[in-house]
């Protein structure tokens, strides 16, 4: 079976920033792909090129990027509008500002099933009521009628998530959906997704710097740094026995009970991400990396450790006796 | 949402009562009404009969509350000049005015508003700063003199336009058009300003994420919000265009409340000048509560609480 979505080396350049660097994925009908890594390494840019949402000024290439089978990297403006909202939707890490505060939620929801299919108001109404009830809002006929500074951010998400299910589309892609949420709803957010996904056959890519949720939720991870993807495995590989040296340190940052031993101190990596121009060549991770090698300026090879672990690294894999699957 | 309008009213009330008192004192600080009144040759005892007659010597209060009375009640007492009641000269040159105001409105919003759109879609560009000159320039002609050059070129010698007079609807374009531009430049960069942060906002975003139009974005999801400032200046504008309407009409002999105002000041009709300053100015206290009643409509956050 083909991918439901598949990107092939995308390359974003924002002004004098090459914010995605040669990143590559692919998604399955049906999985859950999570895309992980700290702030400004590109996660949200490879998101929104997929959606061709970029900002203005983004100049997008790709070697392929297509979905459903079909490639979208030339498409036009007019014929991303009729994928979007239709076949594949997105939701947002705002979810106090993502929705427009002078319509009412019913108006809002409505607006897209309108816009693709057409679909009488009285019928796009009764499927916005249908979808609210599925994402846990009780009394959805009251909050169909309401506008969004009415709801709590919690119900403002599930709205959004409601409203990308309005056309039943086969990709969602979340970017950081929870972030800006208590962490109880944070918890009833995720399981609605997981739960849907189950019964709609949906892909999701879902962006987070939550390693706690990738473990929960993802099928497949890839780790993204300094707009690339430096290492991508099965959720279970990655957590067992990850290779790259970034994708290291990030789990050191996280405690793990009964990895954790009492008054060892947390791992972090030290530095920020950096900015990337354009003709930069080698590893974009060798200036914090404790393992770096004269051979990280050169090009880097993507290496491919089997049952689809791949990573972008020039050190061996299973050092340190920690052994790839 | 009634509450808010309620405060509103009282304040709007407030300021009407503040006007009228103001109106009131500015013709008792002026020099004595009597003398004026009588005219240069008459002798002490006509100015003093009509001291009487008037009721000017009795003590400022009561005739301020005589007055106040009065007025409330739409009595602003009789012209010295026209001989006829102020208040049948004010509603009779009110139509004039008042289709002068909304033709100028309504120019000023048919070309400001889709310029502003334009020079915010297109912002930082060539277009956008096109449109900023243009915004300066309107700024800074003075209408008597646009209506001069305006007059010369459609009035006589192109010969399209009627230049004074509204004996037909076509003597309302060239004044309407002057009075527009004093509204055209704020207008438009207030549809600018707020178009540019109606779409940067995130609810464009997921607009677009739904695929919706560019027309519905733009208009549906972005003027939608942009428009809510842009209506409370409008109100305020026509009420500045009503004020400025003493330059035009008079301009473009046009019998309107302007004219009228312009013909007392220069023939000392005092009821008259002290009349239409009120009557302009409750206009313009009523255009404000009409601002605040429109926002509460468009914007659901006023609305609900």
């Amino acid at each position: 079976m083909s991918a439901l979505l598949e990107i092939r080396d995308l390359r974003v350049t924002i002004g004098s920033t090459a914010a995605v660097r040669g990143a590559s994925l692919s998604l399955d009908k049906g999985e859950t792909h999570c895309l992980v890594g700290e702030s400004g390494c590109g996660k949200s840019i490879t998101a929104l090129s997929v959606m061709g949402l970029l900002p203005r000024g983004a100049v997008r290439e790709t070697t392929a990027l297509r979905f459903a089978g079909e490639e979208i990297g030339h498409y036009g403006e007019r014929q991303m509008e009729r994928l979007r909202g239709d076949r594949m939707a997105m939701i947002f890490q705002e979810p106090m500002t993502s929705l427009n505060p002078a319509y009412t939620v019913g108006s809002q929801m409505t607006e897209v099933l309108r816009r693709h299919r057409g679909t009488p108001r009285a019928q796009a109404v009764d499927r916005a009521a249908e979808l609210l009830a599925r994402v846990g809002i009780t009394a959805p006929g009251l909050r169909l009628g309401q506008f969004p500074h009415q709801l709590s951010g919690g119900l403002r998400q599930r709205v959004m998530i409601a409203m990308a299910l309005m056309c039943d589309p086969e990709l969602l892609i979340a970017d950081e959906p929870t972030t800006a949420l208590d962490v109880t709803v944070q918890a009833q957010i995720l399981r609605l997704l997981a739960g849907l996904q189950k019964d709609l056959g949906l892909g999701i890519l879902l962006i987070t710097h939550d390693l706690g949720i990738v473990a929960r939720v993802a099928d497949r991870v890839s780790v993204m740094y300094a707009g690339e993807v430096v290492e991508s495995a099965p959720t279970a590989t990655l957590f067992a026995a990850p290779q790259h040296p970034y994708t290291r340190g990030l789990l050191s940052c996280v405690p793990v009970p009964g990895k954790v031993k009492r008054d060892e101190p947390l791992g972090s990596i030290p530095g920020v991400v950096p900015r990337i121009r354009p003709g930069f060549t080698g590893c974009g991770f060798r200036d914090r990396c404790a393992e770096a090698t004269p051979a990280c300026a050169g090009t880097i090879p993507r290496r491919d450790l089997g049952s689809g672990h791949e990573m972008l690294c020039v050190l061996d894999p299973g050092r340190d006796g920690k052994a790839a699957a | 949402m009634l509450l808010f309008l309620l405060r509103r009213l009282g304040v709007a009330v407030l300021v009407a009562l503040t006007v009228l008192t103001l109106a009131f004192l500015l013709t008792r600080v002026s020099g004595d009404l009597a003398i004026s009144i009588a005219g240069p040759n008459a002798t002490s005892e006509d100015i003093e009969t009509i001291r009487r007659v008037y009721g000017l010597d009795r003590p400022v209060w009561v005739q301020y509350l005589d007055w106040l009375g009065r007025a409330v009640q739409g009595d602003f007492g009789e012209s010295y000049f026209f001989r006829d009641r102020v208040a049948n000269l004010i509603l009779g040159r009110m139509p004039v005015t008042l289709t002068l105001g909304l033709v100028g409105l309504c120019i000023a919003l048919v070309v400001s508003l889709p310029l502003g759109i334009l020079a915010a879609v297109r912002e930082g560009t060539m277009l956008d700063r096109a449109v900023g000159i243009v915004a300066l320039v309107g700024q800074a002609m003075p209408s008597f003199w646009l209506g001069l050059v305006l007059m010369i070129i459609f009035g006589l010698q192109l010969a399209w336009l009627p230049i004074s007079g509204v004996e037909s609807w076509q003597g309302y374009i060239l004044p309407g058009v002057v009075l527009a531009f004093s509204a055209i430049p704020s207008l438009t960069r207030l549809t600018r300003s707020g178009m540019i942060e109606a779409l940067s906002s995130d609810y464009i975003r997921t607009a677009r994420a739904k695929g919706l139009t560019r027309f519905s974005i733009l208009v549906k999801h972005g003027f939608r919000n942009a428009a809510i400032p842009v209506v409370s200046i409008a109100a305020v504008q026509l009420g500045f265009m009503l004020g400025g309407s003493v330059v035009i009409e008079t301009v473009f002999a046009l019998h309107g409340v302007g004219f009228l105002a312009w013909e007392s000041i220069s023939k000392n009709d005092f009821p008259v000048v002290q009349a239409v300053v009120l009557v302009l100015a409750l206009i313009y206290i009523g255009l404000t509560l009409l601002a605040d009643l429109l926002n509460a409509v468009l914007d659901p956050r006023l609305r609900t609480g």
